[in-house]
């Protein structure tokens, strides 16, 4: 492309100069329109330099606006970015980077960014004020829902999120260094060469890709070279420094807690990849830092501030500082004619910058009575009209700036066309990281702004974040806290870096709001408060800051006041006659700038949420066509069906009825694993569980219960003794962790003197459970001579330990089906092979799988309790187990289990349910009534735990706590659950259904 | 926030779980007045706005029960020690 067509596209770019790269041409879109930008532009300096001023429209009133400023404290110029899954609401023009390809579009306008039927809201604004929501649409009360809040919610507002997941990822990282640096300005510069010569380990962070800070944006010098190229020869020897990393693109959003060692953890937000169109392989769209730190130095700079007139939010009024940025730094003019509004000599250099470089600047106004004299000669010299004493009352202009209206010293109105309005109030520091820990700000008369007041330990704050405005403090300072940092760290260095820089002039005298003004004058540009609002809210007795702050929204929009708190509490403090001080600031929190919900989750989202955790045998059970349900963590085979069957519940029936009088194999591999040994783990066994494992017999198991403190059931499980002083527990796989941290709670907090010792070994072992009349006869087949499987070799309750095809085997004849059942372990490398070997030597008996759905119908079958009854609420008495509490012996929960209210006989206990019509179902949650009473909570009697349809009684069956249940067998009553929708009449019955003597367990 | 175990070293938070006061010793399970007593070891806390020690399960660790001094309205720490030593050296101090 010539360079006579970028002018073209590029009308307010000047030919030279900035620190874009004009040998890259990017073209991108905004609202559907083609523009160019350079490599090195933000879309906010592309979009100014094609001449594009009109940006958005406002949240409330629907007014046009541009760019503010040219930083991450932008209230205006917001976008949605991207498209489709990739679309980002409210994101700030001024720090997004232009990549080839981008697309934009204006927010909260419709149908289109110059015609805006939303700006009725204008007309409208009577209606909007302060506190609108609390006084307005108050009755009827019924209109709320259906008109008030979605007309609101269309009319006001900013972007729309994308409604599709987010094709990218994000990261979550940890990194250490002695000394942190928030800020890659002069000051954060001078501190990084400073820490980093001393030989400690430094990340330094900044918010802009480019490291420099206002250095790029000035005409400053630093001994005898641009500011600018100082900034990179800093660069280049940081980046030789072996212990130096920098992180641009990172925004350090809050301070943390600090540990023992007195290192502190910053969060930080890396954007990897939003200045590309799309992440490059396996890279994060972003990536989350804690950065642990033993020193910090804070080194964030300073928001200019805006001063409140009448139309100040017009677009073409900019910030003085954003108007040098885009000049110096962009090569781009805001205007042709540019006046300047300002407080502070800062300001003055934006009309000296433009002139410079042949931009007409119509007028300086200074509100201030007096100024300083080489400012006025300097301004002489260049012959640009200057009004000190005078104030900007008025601006004019369809959709931005044509014209200002201001008011002189003695009184005469003046108005001057100008398309550019620089606007300088003075500098506020920014503070907040060294506020996020509890610490007040300071207020500095000299200054006119808050400054730290006592920074967390650990952390220096040096340069314009401490108030010091001169590049010559800024250096001084910067360098003095790095070398003090890296000297805390234990890094000494000889002699700080010096450098040669002017003491500019800073003066500034307070001055916030121009009282005159007859329109509206914007505290907050992002929410729309006013200066009325402010009045508004002081009138009505909302004059502390934090009710200010509620009443009126200031400062409670995506940008959390940067540019409006001081202003809004200023104007409070005027109109209620106290200084600034007495009126306060309100409390800054992290995060500093928005950070995405997706760098805070991180990678863990979706299946990634937590870990899936597969069982040895997962493979197989995939092989046969299990259905998978998730137990925890874990995966497990809930069934198999098999070809032609409709419904899984056929499945289940058959599976179950081929264990009933077969044999079937289920992976019990997902139940906790707890090996426990020691000289006292008999002694430990009996204090966990309510009964006693210390008389176990040596190749014994036993089903224990163990209680939390407070007297309820936490888990259950069998534990064998595999030695004399060697236990292998076993828990629910839900629980398997909270048990084995219930355990070292006991060992080591309750009882250190034992001896004993404990691990998990869930994911060593894979365990299969072999279930059914023939299930000896298969394990025969199996296990040939390894092991005496006969009834009275291994009887009911019998473990052993042995070698089976040289490798170590486990077997434990339990019973979860209530048939003669065993349990085979195998270490977890041999699972999957052990499993195939017991399904071929099944072969022969026709042997099943079965799932955990047909695990569940046996247990409720044989009224063996698990999750649903075991659920936190329930004693060990409710559950039938009362008579397992041992009195020989202390245990966990046993003091509290015996409290009246847990004793209590009218307590719901197990029971077993039936429908009386034998085809109705039951229904899980279902409440107890009794037949005639009301489904009231008065009359409620309990409710059923458990269904499921047995297959061996031919109808539902169900568990359920009722009170005094375990007396009213035989009753009738009614089961009703207004969420499901059933209410049936049922059978109050034992909790055991099939083999209530447990004859098939002995054979 | 950050918690030194004993075992291994300066960890993260997320690594760690809270389970309460460390200050509270189970009482004996057989004085006349037990069910009173753990009535109040296990429902009655102070909530301490300063110093409080307190215990925490190096659960993605060593899977230590640490005593940690921990100040609430801070969340500055000041030690953590063992569960298992401190109790061994309270034993042999009475």
């Amino acid at each position: 492309m010539s360079a006579s067509k970028n002018e073209a596209a590029m009308p307010n770019r000047l030919p030279a100069h900035g620190l874009v790269d004009r040998k890259q041409l990017l073209s991108f879109k905004f609202d559907g329109r083609h523009y160019s930008g350079f490599a090195g532009d933000t879309l906010a300096s592309a979009l100014l330099g094609a001449g594009v001023r009109l940006i958005g429209r406002s949240f409330k009133y629907h007014r046009p606006r541009g760019v503010l400023t040219a930083g991450s404290e932008e209230p205006n110029a917001l976008v949605e970015l991207r498209s489709g899954a990739r679309r980002e609401a409210n994101t700030r023009a001024t720090v997004a980077e232009i990549y080839e390809g981008l697309e934009a579009r204006s927010q909260n306008r419709w149908p289109s960014l110059e015609f805006d039927a939303g700006v009725i809201n204008s007309l409208l604004s009577p209606i909007f004020v302060a506190g609108f929501y609390y006084k307005t649409f108050m009755w009827p009360a019924a209109l709320w829902e259906k008109l008030y809040e979605p007309v609101i919610r269309r009319a006001a507002g900013l972007g729309r999120a994308s409604l599709e997941a987010d094709p990218d990822t994000y990261e979550k990282s940890h990194a250490f260094c002695d000394v942190l640096i928030v800020g890659a300005g002069p000051a954060g510069l001078a501190a990084a060469l400073a820490a980093g010569r001393a030989g400690a380990r430094v990340i330094l962070c900044d918010e802009d890709f480019l490291l420099g800070g206002r250095l790029n944006a000035e005409r400053t010098e630093i001994d005898d070279s641009s500011g600018r190229d100082w900034a990179r020869h800093i660069e280049a020897e940081l980046r030789s420094l072996p212990e130096v990393r920098i992180f641009p693109r990172t925004t350090v959003f809050g301070a943390y807690d600090d540990g023992l060692s007195g290192a502190r953890t910053f969060g930080a937000l890396e954007r990897v990849s939003d200045h590309l169109s799309t992440p490059p392989v396996h890279q994060p769209r972003q990536r989350l830092w804690k950065l642990i730190a033993k020193r910090c130095v804070l080194a964030a700079g300073a928001v200019e501030r805006p001063i409140v007139f009448g139309g100040n939010d017009r677009p073409g009024v900019m910030m003085a500082s954003a108007v040098r940025t885009y000049l110096n730094r962009f090569a781009v003019v805001p205007g042709r004619r540019v006046a300047l509004f300002s407080c502070c000599d800062d300001g003055w250099n934006t009309a000296f910058d433009l002139i410079d470089a042949g931009v007409r600047v119509e007028a300086i106004v200074d509100a201030r009575p007096m100024v300083a004299p080489p400012l006025m000669d300097r301004a002489g010299r260049v012959q640009v009209p200057v009004y000190v004493g005078a104030q900007v009352i008025e601006t004019r202009g369809s959709r931005s700036l044509g014209a200002i209206k201001l008011r002189e010293r003695d009184g005469r109105l003046r108005r001057l066309s100008a398309d550019a309005l620089a606007v300088s109030g003075g500098w506020n520091p920014s503070i907040a990281l060294s506020t996020h820990l509890g610490g007040r700000p300071r207020w500095s008369n000299h200054i006119s702004a808050f400054v730290p007041g006592e920074s967390p330990r650990g952390m220096t704050v040096a340069g314009a974040a401490a108030g010091s405005f001169t590049l010559s403090g800024a250096l001084r300072e910067g360098a003095a806290a790095g070398a003090a940092a890296a000297a805390a760290a234990g890094f000494t260095l000889a002699a700080p870096p010096l450098w040669r820089a002017p003491d500019e002039a800073s003066g500034v005298a307070p001055f916030w709001h121009v009282a005159e003004s007859k329109t509206k004058a914007f505290v907050d540009f992002q929410h729309d408060v006013t200066s009325d609002d402010v009045a508004l809210a002081a009138r009505e007795g909302f004059r502390s800051v934090e009710l200010l702050k509620r009443y009126t929204t200031l400062g409670m929009a995506t940008d959390q006041g940067k540019t409006s708190n001081i202003n809004g509490h200023a104007i409070m403090a005027a109109l209620t006659e106290r200084t600034i001080p007495e009126v306060g600031t309100t409390t800054a929190r992290p995060p500093y700038t928005p950070v995405a919900i997706g760098a805070f989750a991180g990678p863990h989202r979706g299946k990634q949420f937590s870990p899936t955790r597969l069982t040895a045998g997962h493979g197989w059970a995939e092989e046969r066509g299990a259905a998978f349900v998730e137990a925890g963590q874990w995966l497990r085979a809930q069934w198999f069906a098999a070809p032609g069957e409709k419904h899984w519940r056929d499945t289940v029936s058959r599976e179950v009825t081929a264990v009933r009088s077969g044999v079937g194999v289920c992976d019990v591999s997902t139940l906790g694993k707890i090996d426990i040994q020691g000289l006292d783990a008999a002694a430990f066994l009996d204090r966990v569980y309510i009964n006693m494992f210390s008389t176990l017999n040596l190749g014994k198991v036993r089903y224990g219960l163990m209680l939390r403190e407070d007297g309820m059931v936490m888990d259950d499980g069998t534990t064998a003794r595999i030695g004399e002083n060697h236990y292998l527990m076993s828990t629910t796989t839900a629980n398997a962790a909270k048990v084995m941290q219930h355990l070292e709670h006991a060992r080591q907090v309750l009882w250190p003197e034992f001896d004993v010792q404990m691990v998990s070994v869930t994911e060593q072992w894979s365990q299969y459970a072999i279930a059914g009349p023939d299930s000896r006869r298969l394990l025969e087949c199996l296990l040939g001579d390894a092991v005496d499987v006969s009834n009275n070799a291994f009887p009911y309750l019998a473990c052993a330990e042995f070698q089976w095809r040289g490798i170590p085997a486990r077997l434990f004849r339990i019973s979860f089906s209530g048939e003669l059942a065993y349990e085979l372990a195998v270490p977890a490398r041999y699972g999957d092979a052990a499993l195939r070997a017991i399904m071929t030597a099944g072969d022969d008996f026709f042997v099943v799988p079965y799932g955990t759905e047909a695990l569940g119908v046996m247990r409720i079958e044989k009224g063996h309790v698990a999750g649903n009854e075991l659920n936190g609420t329930t004693t060990a008495e409710d559950l039938g187990f009362g008579r397992m509490m041992s009195k020989k012996k202390d245990f966990i929960g046993r003091v509290l289990s015996a409290r009246p209210g847990l004793t209590d006989p009218h307590r719901p206990a197990l029971v077993g349910v039936k429908p009386v019509q034998p085809s109705a179902q039951l229904y899980a949650g279902a409440h107890f009534l009794a037949l005639n009473a009301d489904a009231t909570l008065e009359n409620d009697q309990g409710y059923i735990t458990s269904v499921a349809f047995s297959p061996m009684l031919k109808g539902w069956i169900g568990l359920g706590l009722l009170t005094r249940g375990p007396t009213r067998h035989g009753e009738r009553m009614r089961a009703h659950s207004p969420v499901r929708g059933g209410d049936v009449a049922v059978d109050i019955v034992s909790p055991v259904f099939f083999d209530p003597q447990g004859a098939r367990l002995h054979v | 926030m950050r918690i030194q175990c004993p075992f291994c070293g300066d960890r993260d938070l997320s690594e760690f779980a809270y389970f309460g006061a460390a200050n509270v010793e189970r009482p004996d399970p057989f004085a006349a007045d037990a069910p009173a007593r753990f009535f109040e070891a296990v429902y009655l806390r102070d909530n301490p706005a300063g110093a409080h020690l307190e215990l925490w399960y190096h659960a993605y660790g060593c899977r230590s029960w640490l005593r940690v001094a921990r100040n609430t309205r801070t969340h500055e720490i000041t030690g953590a020690a063992l569960a298992k030593e401190h109790h061994a050296t309270t034993a042999e101090g009475s």
